[in-house]
């Protein structure tokens, strides 16, 4: 496998889509490459990292009043 | 007109019914979904189009055209795909609203092949969570996807952050699932490329 071989399997490793077959290739491959090792393991951290740090979300009081915004748009409708 | 549940031991999602209620008629069941997914289609539109009060609109928006266009759903994808599908249109029309931002399309900004190649091979210790405070990380982090081209931002947003299946994703973007798989894998490493700015390890005494 080649550092091109391995970054087009990436995907599909971290979506648990690949065959075992080539999950042994993508471990062999690693264990061998410093460099796609450590695309490896920075990219589930990217992943992970927004994962766990969602910023975006809505205050009790923001949310009140956009669903009540919601309901008043959708009801007048009627 | 035979567009019903697959027989077999697929199970039927919750949603059905509330959907079959609201489209009777039925306000609670519609306001039931409202709750259920008022959160999620602000925290999409608020990640695509990086602005709360926009967020606020389209979230308003998409639940209305839902409201109008309940009779069209089909039920051949979930009600929460549907829906998402309607809050990223609404979304990117947003966008291209913004005399600011040029390209808004799904297709437009995603020729390049920039930051694609891994150029950054540093190590990430310790990680981020343990090296910055939260205020300091949820800063990076949204100056760090700000800079992704929208449609990169869209599908990292809902495949990663908002954790919809790949045929899910595919179906709210009106995209085919190998795009997508491509678009995620861009985006991915370009965010990767563009974190490792800030986590990649530096020698002790160092500049970085
Ligand atoms: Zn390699």
């Amino acid at each position: 496998m080649t550092c091109t071989d391995f970054l087009s399997q990436l995907t599909d490793y971290f979506d648990g889509q690949i065959s075992a077959e080539l999950l042994d290739e993508v471990r062999r491959h690693t264990a061998e490459c410093s460099h796609c090792e450590v695309v490896l393991d920075t990219t589930r951290q990217t992943i992970l990292v927004y994962r766990n740090n969602e910023a975006v979300d809505l205050s009790p009081e923001l949310r009140d009043r956009l669903h009540t915004a919601i309901m008043a748009k959708c009801t007048g409708k009627r | 007109m035979t567009a019903i549940q697959s027989p077999g031991t697929e199970e039927i999602h919750p949603d059905v019914a509330l959907v079959a209620r609201a489209k009777d008629g039925d306000q609670a069941a519609f306001e039931q979904l409202v709750r259920q997914y008022e959160r999620q289609i602000f925290r999409v539109a608020q990640h695509i189009t990086q602005n709360r009060e926009d967020a606020e609109d389209i979230t308003q928006d998409a639940f209305l055209k839902a409201y109008e266009k309940l009779e069209q759903f089909q039920g051949n994808s979930k009600f929460s795909t549907w829906l998402v599908r309607i809050a990223v249109n609404e979304s990117l029309m947003r966008l291209r609203k913004r005399k600011t931002s040029k390209t808004v399309s799904m297709d437009e900004d995603v020729q390049t092949e920039e930051g694609s190649i891994p150029r950054d091979f540093a190590e990430w210790r310790p990680n981020p969570e343990q090296n910055y405070g939260q205020a300091e990380l949820a800063e990076i982090l949204q100056k760090t996807i700000q800079g992704l081209p929208p449609g990169f931002r869209t599908v990292f947003t809902l495949r990663d952050i908002e954790n919809l299946s790949t045929e899910e994703t595919a179906e709210a973007l009106g995209l085919s699932v190998p795009a997508v798989k491509s678009r995620l894998l861009r985006a991915r490493l370009q965010l990767r490329e563009r974190l490792s700015r800030y986590f990649r390890q530096t020698k002790e005494g160092l500049p970085a």
